[in-house]
């Protein structure tokens, strides 16, 4: 092995509930499977952890799997292309290299949804979950008051950890339903573990059928204007976060030609791409929790590695866990109102400074990035694409190296590594 | 009576010609598939090119036509009259640059030779020891697509219609559809995309990289190239790179150039990155360390003297061909469009139009 090149017989791409629970699968059965993950530690968005907030319970054993030999870790690491089949490029903090391997497993997770609505650029305004991680970085909250809204059980994850922070949550505000999410809670029973969440939604000060319609404030957020049951109310706060769920992370797997559907990365029996040799688990195949992810994770970690009896016996956990997913899919469905908050003024590319108005005009996403520079910008159109998507139905692009920004040097690494037509 | 006129391809060539076409009370139908070319992919240089006399006359003319432009172009046009730097190596390349420096005497585009010292100083993050440049004020950059939709909205009588073409003879024009279309003058101004409807067109695709970088405002002050980038562009048949660097006003530097001939495929290919950046990272070092956030590729429509193909299809009155510019169809956009506008009309060209002549390749395979 020089520098430029490193080789792994297994490629597991994250290290949250999927991505572990396939490194678990595949450190019993011996296999050099390597783990590679963009964050500096390990546990994706949901299991972040950080000072003073330690791994929850059932994280623990798969975060100690990462130290288990022959397995090897890599994290800080991101991808920024793939340049050939078996051949990523990537880099981290100090270099670039490529690394080849034999089967991939993508365990890519999810992102927020961020929808714009006027004042959403205002600092003090974050996602749900970008909330949680401020606050598990360290980030001080206490004596702050602190709105929490958007949709999804997300929302009462990020208000604890907002408390948990010494925050005061003045309120969560949910765009679902009352009956919806109601029924949601009503069925939680049927999920082991579950029932804490069932009783955190029935919360006082939970309200759904509720959303911000503006942030307001000058140079930076000073309260929010709440939408209950057709009626307006202002509300004084510090924070906001706001995010109307999860999407699929799918770029790596449409630029390996992974077929997508409906926005997430399309698997068959035992997790199988429609790419031979790779694999998706978790929530780039769909949002369902960390359970599903974990159990997706596994099936994919065993098919890997060959253990197809083992692989199998999970089916009925399985299914128990995408009913779930389904139940939480329908009951947190967006609200067509939502899509109609901006103004033609609001921003919907934060990066080049582009107005809603300015981009609506156009008729696909390729030509109003041509003549309005949205998406343009150092997020890649992450953010922008997505919303526009949500809010024109534009599908994206084909994904394009560097798909993170990338250093130049990184990129002049193929071709110069033994690897190329140089 | 007035002018009907017909174009086809809404880039910075076809606006130019939509534009000259209005201003000389044409009332004009453009007509855009929306699948962009050249100009949405390009880097969006106005530079004076003397790779040989037609060229030079063409670039200096059409940059003329900028300047005179530059005061009413609104600021998403990003133009910067930021001046082009010729790198000369080594005393061979500088000796190069003062060959160029009388060629564009000749021409009457003014220019200077700098010294090691002084172009270190102009240009800090160029690497150390290079022998010199020779300076070209005059050149420019621009945003081309927002430069081609204002050229197409200031202009009074022209319509932009988003429409396919599916086949042009004369001043017959056939949509997508089966929808006839007629005018006077039909101009054929859709780069590459033309090969489709006149096969026996003498076009090839030449492809190119480019990539992007975050903002890193202040670092590059002028557009640079290296002296070897002539002859990287029109001489060679093979993959080639040559070093090709812009500040764009939002801070980022956009980097080039690649050049491949005679494949379509739309894919950045690693290995042509890879090669393409490495020789930036050679002019450049600091290059290395900074964040690429973007790349993509365009074909550029070369013909096979490098001049575009300016003036009425030999066999077919009434249509007339803007096409193959290569990469210099947003420099030369408005001389051409001027060039062609006086041909139509029979007003004498203020340049020799003879070099850009479509029947000028071998019977046969001619226009």
């Amino acid at each position: 092995m020089n520098d430029w090149v490193d080789h792994c017989d297994l490629l597991i791409v994250g290290a949250g509930p999927a991505g572990l629970s396939a490194a678990q699968a595949a450190a019993e059965a011996g296999v050099a499977a390597v783990v590679l993950d963009d964050n500096p530690r390990p546990g994706g968005q949901v299991w972040r952890h950080g000072p003073g907030f330690a791994p929850p319970r059932p994280a623990r054993p798969l975060l100690s799997t990462l130290a288990r030999p022959p397995l090897r870790y890599l994290p800080g690491t991101r991808i920024v292309d793939a340049p050939e089949p078996g051949v990523l490029l990537v880099e981290d903090e100090q270099r670039g290299w490529l690394l080849r391997y034999r089967q991939l497993i993508l365990c890519c997770g999810a992102r927020e949804l961020l929808l714009p609505f006027p004042g959403w650029t205002l600092p003090g305004v974050t996602g749900v979950g970008a909330l949680q991680a401020l606050v598990k970085g360290g980030m001080p909250l206490r004596g702050e008051r602190v709105v929490v809204a958007g949709s999804g059980p997300l929302l009462l994850a990020s208000a604890a950890t907002a408390r948990q922070a010494g925050a005061t949550v003045v309120g969560m505000f949910e765009q679902a339903p009352l009956s919806q999410v109601r029924r949601f809670a009503l069925n939680l029973w049927r999920w082991p573990g579950k029932a804490a969440q069932a009783a955190a939604l029935a919360r006082r000060g939970y309200r759904p059928g509720a959303w911000v319609v503006e942030a307001l404030g000058t140079d930076a957020l000073q309260a929010v204007r709440v939408q209950t049951n057709g009626r307006v109310r202002t509300l004084v706060c510090d924070r906001l976060a706001c995010a109307f769920g999860l999407v699929a992370n799918t770029e790596l797997a449409s630029m390996l030609g992974c077929q997508l559907s409906a926005g997430t990365v399309a698997v068959g029996a035992g997790q199988r791409t429609s790419v031979e040799g790779v694999y998706a688990a978790g929530e780039c195949t769909g949002v369902g929790g960390n359970e599903l992810a974990r159990v997706e994770g596994r099936i994919a970690g065993l098919t890997a590695t060959g253990r197809h009896a083992e692989a199998a016996a999970l089916a009925g956990r399985h299914r128990r866990w995408q009913a779930f997913a389904r139940q939480l899919q329908a009951s947190f469905e967006l609200n067509p109102a939502i899509a109609q908050l901006a103004r033609p003024d609001t921003l919907l590319c934060r990066c080049e400074d582009v107005s809603v108005a300015e981009v609506a005009g156009h008729t696909g996403w390729a030509q109003a990035k041509l003549h309005t520079r949205c998406g343009m910008g150092a997020c890649q159109g992450r953010v922008c694409g997505t919303a526009a998507r949500a809010l024109f139905g534009w599908g994206p692009g084909n994904p394009r190296a560097p798909l993170v920004p990338a250093r130049v040097a990184t990129l002049g690494v193929y071709g110069t590594g033994g690897t190329g037509d140089d | 009576m007035t002018t009907q006129a017909i174009v086809i391809g809404a880039g910075i060539v076809g606006a130019a010609c939509a534009a000259a076409l209005a201003q000389r009370g044409a009332k004009v139908l453009v007509l855009d598939d929306g699948r962009g070319g050249a100009t949405g992919a390009g880097m969006g240089h106005l530079v004076a090119m003397d790779d040989n006399p037609a060229e030079l006359a063409l670039t200096h003319y059409s940059l003329g036509l900028w300047q005179g432009l530059r005061a009413q172009l609104p600021e998403r046009c990003a133009y910067r009259g930021c001046g082009t730097l010729w790198l000369a190596a080594d005393e061979q390349e500088m000796a190069l640059a003062m060959g160029k420096q009388a060629l564009l005497a000749e021409q009457g585009v003014a220019s200077e030779a700098l010294g090691t010292q002084r172009l270190a100083q102009l240009e800090p993050m160029l690497r150390a020891g290079l022998a010199g440049a020779l300076k070209v004020p005059g050149d420019a950059i621009v945003y081309a697509p927002a430069a081609a939709a204002w050229l197409l909205q200031q202009a009074a009588g022209v319509t932009l219609r988003p429409a396919t073409v599916q086949a042009v003879q004369g001043r017959q024009v056939t949509l997508q559809g089966g929808e006839r279309l007629a005018a006077d003058i039909v101009v054929l101004a859709n780069g590459f995309g033309a090969k489709a409807l006149l096969p026996a067109l003498a076009l090839r695709p030449k492809k190119g990289h480019l990539l992007i970088t975050d903002r890193y405002p202040g670092r590059v002050s002028h557009q640079l190239v290296e002296l070897g980038y002539a002859a990287s562009a029109h001489h060679s048949e093979g993959t080639s790179v040559a070093f090709n660097v812009q500040a764009r006003p939002t801070g980022q530097l956009l980097v080039g150039s690649s050049r491949q001939f005679d494949t379509l495929e739309t894919r950045v290919e690693p290995a042509v990155l890879a090669r393409m950046l490495a020789r930036a990272v050679a002019y450049l070092p600091a290059l290395a360390g900074l964040n690429a956030i973007r790349a993509w590729t365009g074909f550029r429509a070369a013909t096979p003297d490098g001049l575009p193909m300016l003036g009425e299809h030999p066999e077919q009155p009434g249509l007339w061909l803007a096409l193959g510019h290569e990469g210099l169809g947003v420099t030369t956009a408005p001389g051409s469009a001027q060039l062609l506008c006086a041909l139509m009309f029979g007003n004498a060209p203020l340049i020799d139009a003879r070099p850009y002549a479509p029947g000028r390749f071998a019977e046969g395979q001619a226009a």
